[in-house]
């Protein structure tokens, strides 16, 4: 099975051989690196940029300004924050400009924490993001999403930002991706760049299938009574672990949702498993002041207050200035298993 | 009364034909400036920025543009003192005040943004915001694919000197001249010594700000933008830079800033910066080619043709709640919770 990151090259070699991908631009992006997590290498059409975050949004703007679709990459979200301004025009200029331009544009960049990197390389990007109107917001929490997720993002005919969960980029797939050989090392042969040498390195891709899943359509992963469970990235296979060992010894079953799409998100999707279990907790990492699970709890509030059978949680990250390099600090500032594990068993077992 | 053939200027000159035409245009640009002031004092529209004090160099870049929709035709990247460079496009005034009026029929922004802040596809004006230099980070993009299409598409990107204090202007010289990769960029500074109400010389120590250009190999002009005639050349000779060679060129004016940065600023009028089209209709009739009384009728026409715009455009509807949200998003066939335009929260 490919690996998330795998699967991200895959779309984006589909979406630039069938989709009409022209630009794939960004630091280290085209040869000989491919991309710091190796999501570009080999593709026909990426192409190093300079060091130089507002160019590379800028510049893909024009690219879909002029007809070409492009996509940006951001080598990690943490250096994606001197672009904000040039996020929001590619959000706003449709809305402001009376429908005069699409704007097909994907950025994709790698987000959150937990490959020990330190202050700039642990940041959460989707609750600033989701206060960017106008843009569209995915992030997969598994290889066959990655793909499915990343060719929608190409299709949309809107900006679409693609946060890919670091912590998972090389965790391989539990499903095949159409067209993808079963066996991984084979897999591997075909399209990851050698190390050393690669100038005369070609990939061989896999003859790949157009699959699709669409924006603002979330995925339970898990069915149950006890409670619902809703996060994404990162976290969502700790919300999974979690729930199958409470499972396992409690008999507590959950509804486990994983969001896929932070904006738009699945709202009847939540709203739905909230009304039956009456008992709710939405998990990430971003930081706790002001963070986009404090949206969702909002709604959840403001729509199904009555419903509710207990209060609602939000688990997300501390409000800290970042994250220390030692694990001492990543694991005590972002949520981990035993948190949510413990979160979700007393969410379930409270007394109405 | 036109009996001289051309007007010079210096050592350059233009037809008596081609000065008039420019003549007309600036003429038009300003009473519908005005106009627009007015309609800020009055109620009939609630904000002015422009470009009184730009007509001379602003008309002669419209009239330069290859105009047109895709990459076979000139992007332009503007700010919002244009306006005189749409009307040379031959797009209508009543366009322009319909933003100036925040008419729902403005077709730039349906009474979105602040007047001047074009957005037209079938031109290649992409939308025109409010931070002063974004525009620059954006050029590129364009003119990639202007020079991977071929054909003698242009970029033209204007800003002002305040504004390429950003590290956007930097962008632009760094992207428009990667080794191999140059781009038909033709970088436009307006400078008006001005950023609202800070001096250049007060924050600026270069020479003229296209000399940056010098380290990247950007060929560069100065030029009086309040000369028309000095203005068309210069710009003549950028355009053919870019079009043939497909490599950038820059090119600063210095304009005057008539009325102030915006209505916020009362947009009085300046008394004591060199008006272009004053300086211009001394040239014309030095030169014999335009009478007193032929000037006054070409303001009396545009006057005239500026009211006509504003009594239309206040006629036209005004936006209505219900397109608050519209054009948001473009319909979309892989997206589950709005296919079509936006529509609120997700339900």
């Amino acid at each position: 099975m490919a690996t998330l990151v795998q699967a991200v090259r895959m779309a984006l070699h589909y979406g630039e051989t069938y989709l009409g991908v022209t630009d794939i631009l960004g630091e280290d992006v085209g040869p000989p690196l491919g991309g710091v997590f190796t999501a570009t290498q080999g593709l026909a059409t990426a192409w190093n940029t300079p060091l130089d975050e507002r160019g590379i949004i800028g510049a893909a703007m024009g690219i879909a300004y002029a007809g070409g679709r492009p996509v940006a990459e951001i080598q990690f979200c943490d250096y994606g924050f001197n672009t904000i301004d040039l996020l929001k025009i590619a959000g706003n200029q449709r809305w402001a400009g009376a429908g005069n331009y699409e704007l097909p544009l994907v950025v994709m960049t790698p987000s959150g924490s937990g490959i020990r990197g330190s202050l700039y390389h642990s940041h959460s990007f989707e609750s600033w993001a989701s206060r960017l109107a106008g843009w569209k917001i995915v992030m997969p929490s598994n290889a066959l999403d990655a793909y499915g997720l990343m060719l929608s993002a190409i299709l949309d005919p809107n900006p679409v930002l693609v946060l890919l969960p670091k912590a998972l980029l090389r965790v391989h797939g539990e499903q095949l991706i159409p067209g993808e050989p079963a066996d991984q090392e084979y897999l591997k042969q075909l399209i990851d760049a050698p190390l050393g040498d690669r100038s005369n390195w070609q990939p061989r891709w896999p003859d790949l299938d157009e699959y699709l899943v669409p924006i603002g359509q979330a995925n339970r992963v898990r069915e149950g009574t006890a409670a619902t469970v809703v996060s994404y990235g990162r976290t969502l296979p700790l919300c999974v672990q979690a729930a199958d060992a409470l499972a396992a010894a409690h008999g507590l079953t959950f509804d486990v949702i994983d969001l896929r799409s932070i904006f738009p998100y699945d709202w009847s999707a939540l709203s739905q498993s909230v009304l039956k279990t009456g008992r709710v907790l939405l998990v990430n990492e971003d930081t706790e002041v002001t963070n986009f699970g404090e949206h969702l709890l909002r709604r959840v509030i403001d729509e199904h207050f009555y419903e509710l059978e207990v209060r609602p949680r939000v688990l997300q990250g501390r409000h800290l200035p970042g994250i220390g390099l030692h694990q001492t600090y990543e694991r005590n500032s972002v949520p981990q298993l035993a948190h949510i594990q413990a979160t979700l068993q007393a969410l379930a077992t409270e007394e109405a | 009364m036109t009996t001289v053939a051309e007007v010079h200027s210096g050592k350059e000159a233009l037809s008596a034909e081609q000065c008039l035409a420019i003549h007309r245009v600036m003429v038009r640009a300003r009473a519908m400036e005005e106009r627009m002031i007015q309609m800020s004092k009055s109620g009939e529209g609630y904000f002015w920025i422009g470009g009184p004090g730009e007509e001379a160099f602003n008309t002669c870049l419209g009239l330069h543009i290859k105009k047109g929709c895709g990459p076979d035709y000139d992007f332009l990247h503007l700010h919002y003192r244009n306006a005189a460079t749409l009307l040379a496009m031959q797009l209508p005034m009543l366009d322009a005040v319909r933003q100036a009026a925040l008419r729902v029929t403005d077709p730039h922004s349906m009474g979105r943004n602040f007047v001047g802040h074009y957005a037209l596809r079938q031109y290649n004006i992409v939308p025109v915001s409010s931070p002063v230099e974004t525009q620059y980070a954006i050029a590129p993009g364009t003119a990639i694919v202007q020079k991977r299409h071929g054909g003698d598409g242009v970029t033209v990107v204007v800003g002002g000197d305040a504004g390429s204090s950003e590290g956007d202007f930097a962008t632009c010289m760094i992207w428009s001249t990667r080794p191999g990769q140059e781009l038909p960029v033709l970088m436009i500074v307006m400078n008006n010594q001005w950023g609202i109400s800070t001096p250049m010389r007060s924050q600026h120590s270069e020479r003229h700000i296209v000399d940056r250009g010098e380290a990247f190999g950007i060929p560069a002009e100065t030029v009086d933008g309040n000369d028309p005639i000095a203005s068309w050349h210069a710009l003549r000779r950028a355009f053919q830079w870019c079009r043939r060679k497909r490599h950038p060129f820059m090119l600063e004016a210095s304009v005057s800033r008539l009325h102030g940065h915006s209505s916020s600023s009362g947009a009085v009028r300046v008394r004591d910066e060199p008006d272009c089209i004053a300086l211009f209709e001394g040239k014309l009739q030095s030169a014999g080619l335009l009478a007193q009384d032929a000037i006054d009728d070409a303001w009396e026409g545009a006057r005239e043709e500026a009211a006509a715009a504003v009594e239309q455009a206040l006629r036209e509807p005004e936006p209505a709640a219900g397109d608050v949200y519209r054009h948001t998003y473009a319909p979309s066939g892989v997206d589950a919770v709005y296919p079509d335009d936006y529509t609120g929260l997700p339900e």
